[in-house]
């Protein structure tokens, strides 16, 4: 059996998570809503050499490669925190 | 567990096992390319592949074979990340992401790349929201989680019910497509075909549930990711001499811009909104996405990684092997529009590439009208189903037959893996769920996998034969799914980890009432009730019901659960632990 944490550090532990699902939900909200809001204006700028209207490009792309990173990105941070806090597995 | 060295030494040589696999697959893809050069029949390429694939597939099941209950519901929970990041991958393309995905693209434009969009983005709240305290709280189903959450089995049933129905009409309609696939390859029609696909799917499945169809899955995700990228990275090279057809098709997209400038074509293909108003399209996004983290086949994938980081971690590599099928999609349309676009229109009726025979006439997927009767094609002249696009791409690519049998044994693949994991959450339910939970909770585990067994051949034989009546009705259904998921479970799903204070009675009138919405609309927009369809409500497509339903079961959900008593203290501690990675799961896994 585990030590178990406190109560203090699973309310700090909790609350950090808490920002760091927020973060990571806004970055997810702006590049599955919000960018492609301005779809049209993106689809009058070229990207240079691979030929992509901006706006089809993020829609079709960019917002996925963002995805990827996104989630390899948060696990990468939550595990930290899960380290600090001492409640790692 | 008498096997418990032989498994680990199985994890362990994973990589290896799938290398070799992955080499002899190539390996028959290029012995059966120098047969057909040497005169090997058409048909007998078809067979080889259908037959080679399927003896794989039931390999695997009968070597997954297990008497383990652990085994049979989260395999044995030591899959490892990368692999079931394919095996959830597969499990995610179905069928029809597979054949019909570059099609829809193609017939709709940027407006397509909503479905690109919400079938990806959904990802990122699954592996912040929900995957690893899933996970950590260790059930072997979704209605399970919700039914020890909430306290009670209304909550459980009312998960089981939305469970099944955002479920059957999407196995019903992968089982037609294995029927469909299975019998333009093979000659066996399709009433019979249907059973052959069945067996396919009833060998992964039955013998070793989960495990089976985890390594069924991983090896199915290879030949259609192979099967997929194949024909159009030789495309590519082909048309712009560079085989990244994902860079290279933005300056194809140029070309497709000025040939429909020069063809006084007024819908521009990369023109945003054309097709759907600004509104839907965000709709759909938002119901794709939210849907995408309710469906319990796909979470119930990351019960079986062996720790909670192992389940985030998981859920990235899903998204990167389904991103490599995604973000291939709208090139591949890009190459076939331009190909159509620069081969096909403008040219005399009578002097057509040949592909463009093959599947017009008697197949009838694509049609030419000569409305204008100058014996010219026009645009507007010519009909392709949405199907085509990937069928026929290795033809219109001038590629040999080999090539479209490849295609067919990924469309197959994509099929046949995502028909298990449904078939596998909806047998699961009503075996552990109805029979072990409600029933009879005394069941040894023998008579507990019995009584699974039973339920799944019950239920594919129900969805087979349904599936051989062809019936229309199921497979527009289909799309359904994730707006029903949404609004029945998302809400209970979310709420049941981020806030405490959930209780059951929110949990029952929540997904009742964001069900019933969701419901209500979909049947009374597309057939009503008695008088005609209804209207529409703020002018939102049948197929974003959820945008209604997902609020709904929020507030309703907050409200009554704010109205009454808070969950008793155990429930609480319950979600403490849940939060946090240390320790066992909630539920212990009996070491049976």
């Amino acid at each position: 059996m585990q030590e178990q944490p406190t109560k203090e550090v699973r309310e700090e532990h909790w609350k950090k998570t808490k920002s760091l699902m927020i973060v990571a939900l806004v970055i997810w909200f702006i590049f599955s809503f919000l960018i492609h809001g301005f779809a049209l204006a993106f689809s009058e700028i070229t990207i240079p050499i691979l030929g992509f209207k901006l706006g089809y490009y993020m829609a079709g792309q960019g917002s996925l490669i963002v995805f990827v990173i996104l989630i390899f990105w948060f696990s990468a941070k939550q595990n930290a925190i899960d380290e600090e806090f001492g409640v790692s597995e | 567990m008498g096997n418990g060295t032989k498994d680990s030494d199985f994890i362990k040589n994973l990589p290896k096992i799938y290398a070799l696999y992955t080499g002899a697959f190539l390996g028959v893809v290029i012995v059966l390319a120098i047969l057909e050069q040497l005169g090997f029949p058409d048909r007998y390429i078809g067979y080889t592949f259908m037959v080679l694939t399927v003896s794989v597939y039931a390999g695997i099941g009968i070597l997954s074979r297990t008497v383990e209950v652990n085994q049979y519901y989260v395999a044995g929970r030591q899959v490892p990340p990368v692999f079931n990041g394919m095996a959830t991958g597969a499990d995610w393309m179905s069928g029809a992401s597979f054949v019909g995905m570059a099609g829809s693209l193609y017939v709709l434009g940027f407006d397509g790349l909503a479905f690109v969009l919400g079938w990806t983005g959904g990802y990122v709240l699954v592996a912040v929201l929900l995957a690893p305290y899933l996970r950590k709280f260790g059930a072997y189903t979704v209605p399970d989680f919700l039914g020890e959450r909430y306290d009670g089995n209304a909550v459980r049933l009312i998960g089981i019910v939305v469970l099944f129905s955002c479920s059957f009409t999407y196995v019903t309609a992968q089982i037609y497509a294995t029927g469909i696939i299975t019998s333009r390859f093979t000659d066996i029609p399709f009433e019979y075909a249907v059973y052959f696909g069945l067996i396919g799917i009833l060998v992964c499945s039955m013998l070793g549930g989960m495990r089976g169809v985890t390594w069924t899955q991983v090896a199915q995700y290879i030949i259609l990711i192979v099967a997929y990228l194949l024909p159009v990275v030789i495309l590519s090279t082909r048309i712009t001499g560079v085989p990244i057809p994902q860079l290279t098709y933005g300056t194809i997209l140029e070309r497709i811009t000025d040939l429909e400038m020069q063809l006084g074509i007024e819908q521009l293909y990369v023109q945003p909104f054309t097709n759907y108003t600004p509104t839907n399209f965000f709709a759909l996004i938002f119901c794709l996405m939210l849907g995408t983290a309710s469906l319990p086949h796909i979470l119930m994938r990351f019960f079986t990684t062996p720790s909670v980081k192992a389940a985030r971690a998981s859920v990235g590599w899903s998204l990167f092997f389904i991103f490599l099928l995604y973000f291939t999609a709208p090139a591949y349309a890009a190459f076939a529009r331009y190909e159509i676009l620069s081969e096909v229109v403008g040219k005399s009726i009578s002097a057509l590439p040949s592909w463009v025979d093959t599947w017009g006439g008697n197949v009838g997927l694509i049609k030419i009208n000569d409305a204008n009767g100058d014996g010219i094609l026009q645009f507007a002249e010519l009909m392709i189903n949405r199907d085509v696009i990937v069928l026929a791409t290795p033809e219109i690519a001038g590629l040999p037959y080999v090539i479209a049998g490849l295609t067919a044994a990924g469309g197959f693949a994509a099929a046949l893996s995502t028909a298990d994991g449904l078939l596998l959450a909806i047998a699961n339910a009503f075996s552990h769920d109805v029979y072990y939970k409600m029933i009879n909770p005394k069941a040894n585990p023998r008579l507990r996998l019995i009584i699974a067994r039973t339920i799944l051949i019950f239920v594919a034989l129900f969805a087979a034969a349904l599936a051989s009546t062809r019936p229309t009705d199921i497979l527009s259904m289909v799309a359904w799914a994730f707006s029903l998921a949404a609004s029945g479970l998302f809400a209970p799903l979310v709420l049941g980890v981020w806030w405490k204070r959930a209780n059951k009675t929110g949990a029952v009138l929540g997904m009742l009432s964001g069900f019933i919405i969701c419901l209500y609309y979909l049947i009374g927009t597309r057939w009503g009730f008695g008088n005609g369809p209804i209207g529409t409500w703020f002018g939102i497509s049948n197929i974003s019901a959820g945008v209604f339903g997902i609020p709904v079961s929020f507030v309703v959900m907050i409200v009554a659960s704010l109205a009454t008593p808070p969950p008793p203290q155990r429930i609480q501690d319950m979600i403490d632990n849940v939060r946090i990675p240390r320790g066992g799961t909630i539920i212990e896994d009996k070491a049976e």
